[in-house]
C-alpha cells in the first residue's frame, strides 16, 4: 500500500546504543500471528519492554518518559535476523518515522524502505556524536532531511550526508511504493516471462 | 566479460534496470507461509489486484504448526487462523497448498527441494531468511518481506539492487565430527554476523564439492546469518543426481534441456570477486555458541573468549554474556542443558536424524533433559522409519515428533522456558528466540546428540 510522503523530519530522538539488534528482539515470533497489519506496536521490543508478567521493565529506553521522538537511534548492524517485515511495522506503529545506526541489515532496510521509514545509515563517529547530542539533552532535536540527504545535530550543528538511491528517494517523497511502478510494466514482465525455459 | 555464477543468474532475470535504482528482478519460484503472507493478500485484495503466475508460487503451512496431534484442530485461535487464511488465500488464486495434514507438508526450505521445485539457475524468493538454503543448487534464493511478496504474486517481480559478490574457499578434507553446520558457523564466527551484508555469496572448493546436497543446504541455509542475501554452490552431477525424477523436476527431453544448461552455470576462471575469503578445513571442529547471535561461536574445545579479545563493543558482549549466564573464559564442555531440539530448514533432514542416530544408538538420552527430535517433513519422517531410525532413537528414550518449524522459532508451542539451555541444531540463538528468556547453543546434530544423551555440552568425538 501507498504509505506517508517523507521530506524533512525534525524531532527529538529515543537512543538505544545496542549493537546486532535483532528481529526476534524488535517483535518475537509469537507476535506475528495477525493476518492484518495492525497493534505491532505494543509488541516493538516486547521482551526488552516487559518483564514475564507484562509489568514495565523500568530500565528500558521505550519506558523512559524523558525520550521520545520519531527518530530511533540504534547500535551497528540494527535488524539483523529475519525477514519478518513486521518488524518493520512494530517500528512504525510505534511511531518511528526513521531509524539512524552505522550500519543496516539488508532485509530490514529494504523492509523499512517499502513501508516508509526511513533508514539513515551514517558513520560511527556521527553515530557516537548523536548518542552524545542525546544524552546530554533528551530533547536534543534530529533533523533528516531527505530532499538534501543530510542529517543534523540541532543542538551543535553537526551534519553528515547520508545515501539512498534515487529510486527509492523518489518514492519516499511522493509516498510511492515498488507495486505501483510494477504494474505500469506487466506487459514487459509477461514478455520476459514467455521466454523461459521454466 | 567473466562472469561468475552469481552474475550470470542475476543478470539472467533482469526484466528491466533503473539508473541510480534496482533491477525489475524476475522470480521463478516463490514459496509462501502462513505467517508472512496474509498481509499481502490483503494488499493485494485492497488494490483489486490478482496473481500473475499462480502455478509459480507454492504454499506449505510450517511456522506456527503443532509438532504433536496434528490431525486434531489446531488450539491456538490466531495460529488456526493464519493456517486457514493461507488455505483460504491459495484456494482462491490457484496456488498450490500443502497444508498441515497433507503428505508433502512440511518446512518450506525441506519441501522445496524434496519435491524439485527448486533448480539450478532459478531465482526463489520467500518471507522467510532462510529462503537462501535454495542456493544449494546454484538458484539465486534470498528472503523477502511481505511488501516484496505481494509485488511477487501481483507481478512475479520484485525491484532489487544487485548485492556485491564474495566468495568463500574452503579446501581440504574435513575432520571426524565436523559436519556442514560446523563449516558454516565456523565462517560465520570469522566473518561476525555482518561481515557479509551487502554481498551473495558464492561457496567453492573441495569442502562444498564433496559435501551431499543436504550439506549444502545447511550451509547456504546459514548465510544469512553473517548478513548475506544469500549464498550459492554451482551444480554438479550432485546436484542433478539429487533432482533426477523428483516430482516436478523436468523430465524426457526438458530434463535434458534443463541439464545442459545448468551445466553452463560455473563462475568464469578469471571472474574477479568484490571480496574472497579462503579457510582451511583443518582449522574447524566441531562447534558450538554461547553467545546471543549465530557469529559468536567456538570450537568446541575452546574456551569463552574474553570482552577485549572480540571485535565490536564491550558493552554489548557483556549483556550476551550475562543474558547466557556464561563467564569470559569459561569452557563449553561439561555446561550442563536442558534441552535438545533436532530440526528446523538448517538440519531437519535425513541425514540429520542419521547422525543423531549414530550418536544415541545404544545409548539413554539422560534423565533431565527434555528432547525435541522434529522432522522437516513428512517425507523425512517416512524416512525415519523406512531406516530403522526411529526404532534407534525409540530405544535410547527419545519421541519423534511430527513436521514443521517448531523450536526453531518456538511460534507453536515448543518453547524452551525462561532460564533453560537448550542445545539446538537450527540457526539462530538471539535473545528469547526459542522462547522468552530461553538460552539456545546452536550447533550440529552430532554436537546435539552427545548433549541429548549427556545432559552436558559434550565433544561428539568422544562419543563417535
Amino acid at each position: 500500500m501507498a504509505y506517508d510522503k517523507f521530506n524533512i523530519l525534525t524531532s527529538s530522538a529515543v537512543p538505544l546504543p545496542l549493537e546486532n539488534v535483532d528481529t526476534d528482539q524488535i517483535i518475537p515470533a509469537r507476535f506475528l500471528k495477525a493476518t492484518e497489519r495492525k497493534g505491532f506496536g505494543d509488541n516493538l521490543f516486547r521482551d526488552w519492554r516487559y518483564n514475564g508478567d507484562d509489568s514495565l521493565k523500568e530500565d528500558f529506553v521505550l519506558n523512559n518518559p524523558i525520550y521520545k521522538g520519531q527518530i530511533l537511534v540504534g547500535g551497528k548492524n540494527f535488524g539483523s535476523g529475519s525477514s519478518r517485515e513486521h518488524a518493520a511495522w512494530a517500528v512504525y506503529d510505534y511511531g518511528f518515522r526513521c531509524v539512524v545506526s552505522s550500519f543496516f541489515a539488508d532485509i530490514f532496510k529494504n523492509n523499512c524502505l517499502n513501508i516508509g521509514v526511513l533508514p539513515v545509515q551514517v558513520s560511527p563517529e556521527f553515530l557516537k556524536q548523536i548518542f552524545d547530542a542525546v544524552y546530554e539533552d533528551a530533547n536534543a532535536e534530529i533533523e533528516v532531511n531527505l530532499p538534501e540527504q543530510a542529517i543534523t545535530i540541532k543542538s551543535t550543528g553537526a551534519q553528515e550526508s547520508f545515501d539512498i538511491n534515487s529510486y527509492k528517494k523518489q518514492n519516499m517523497l511522493n509516498g510511492f511504493d515498488d507495486i505501483d511502478y510494477l504494474q505500469n510494466i506487466k506487459g514487459e514482465i509477461e514478455t520476459f516471462a514467455n521466454g523461459l525455459m521454466l | 566479460m567473466s562472469k561468475s555464477l552469481f552474475d550470470k543468474v542475476w543478470d539472467s532475470h533482469v526484466v528491466r534496470k533503473i539508473e541510480d535504482g534496482p533491477d525489475v528482478f524476475f522470480i521463478d519460484r516463490h514459496f509462501i507461509h502462513e505467517v508472512t503472507s496474509p498481509v499481502a493478500f490483503l494488499g493485494l485484495k485492497n488494490r483489486g489486484l490478482n496473481v500473475m503466475y499462480p502455478e509459480r508460487t507454492f504454499a506449505t503451512a510450517d511456522h506456527n504448526t503443532p509438532t504433536i496431534n496434528q490431525h486434531l484442530p489446531v488450539e491456538d485461535p490466531l495460529s488456526a487462523n493464519q493456517l486457514k487464511a493461507l488455505e483460504d488465500n491459495s484456494k482462491e488464486h490457484g496456488i498450490s497448498h500443502w497444508g498441515l495434514g497433507h503428505e508433502k507438508n512440511g518446512i518450506v526450505h525441506v519441501v522445496g527441494p524434496e519435491n524439485g521445485i527448486t533448480f539450478p539457475g532459478a531465482t526463489i524468493v520467500c518471507g522467510d531468511s532462510h529462503t537462501s538454503t535454495h542456493g544449494a543448487f546454484g538458484a539465486i534464493a534470498f528472503g523477502i518481506g511481505t511488501s516484496e511478496v505481494e509485488m511477487v504474486l501481483s507481478t512475479q517481480c520484485i525491484m532489487q539492487p544487485k548485492p556485491k559478490k564474495m566468495r568463500i574457499n574452503v579446501n581440504g578434507a574435513l575432520g571426524k565430527g565436523v559436519t556442514p553446520k560446523d563449516v558454516a558457523l565456523f565462517i560465520i564466527s570469522k566473518l561476525t554476523t555482518s561481515g557479509a551484508t551487502g554481498y551473495f555469496v558464492e561457496y567453492a572448493g573441495d569442502v562444498f564439492e564433496n559435501m551431499t546436497m543436504e550439506g549444502r543446504m545447511t550451509v547456504c541455509n546459514l548465510s544469512i546469518e553473517m548478513g548475506a542475501r544469500g549464498g550459492m554452490i554451482a551444480p554438479d552431477d550432485t546436484t542433478f543426481e539429487y533432482l533426477k525424477d523428483k516430482p516436478l523436476s523436468p523430465k524426457g527431453d526438458k530434463w535434458d534441456e534443463a541439464v545442459a544448461y545448468w551445466k553452463t552455470l560455473k563462475t568464469d576462471a578469471d571472474t574477479v570477486f568484490d571480496k574472497e575469503l579462503t579457510f582451511a578445513s583443518s582449522e574447524i571442529e566441531p562447534m558450538i555458541t554461547y553467545g546471543t547471535n549465530p557469529g559468536m561461536g567456538i570450537g568446541i574445545s575452546n574456551n569463552i573468549p574474553s570482552a577485549e579479545a572480540v571485535e565490536g563493543g564491550v558493552a554489548t558482549y557483556k549483556k550476551s554474556l550475562e543474558y547466557m549466564g556464561y563467564g569470559e573464559n569459561d569452557t563449553m564442555i561439561g555446561k550442563k542443558i536442558d534441552y535438545v531440539f533436532l530440526g528446523s530448514c538448517t538440519n531437519g533432514r535425513i541425514e540429520d536424524f542419521r547422525a543423531f542416530a549414530s550418536i544415541v544408538k545404544g545409548k539413554q538420552k539422560a534423565d533431565h533433559v527434555t528432547a525435541w527430535l522434529v522432522p522437516g517433513s513428512h517425507e523425512v519422517e517416512d524416512k525415519i522409519k523406512e531406516e530403522g531410525l526411529l526404532d534407534i532413537i525409540t530405544d535410547a528414550g527419545f519421541v519423534l515428533r511430527q513436521p514443521g518449524c517448531s523450536a526453531c522459532l518456538a511460534m507453536n508451542d515448543d518453547k524452551v522456558p525462561a532460564g533453560k539451555y537448550a542445545v539446538s541444531t537450527s540457526n539462530r540463538n538471539f535473545e528469547g528466540r526459542q522462547g522468552p528468556g530461553s538460552r539456545t547453543l546452536l550447533a550440529s546434530p552430532l554436537v546435539a546428540a552427545a548433549a541429548a544423551v549427556t545432559g552436558v555440552v559434550t565433544d561428539p568425538r568422544d562419543l563417535l
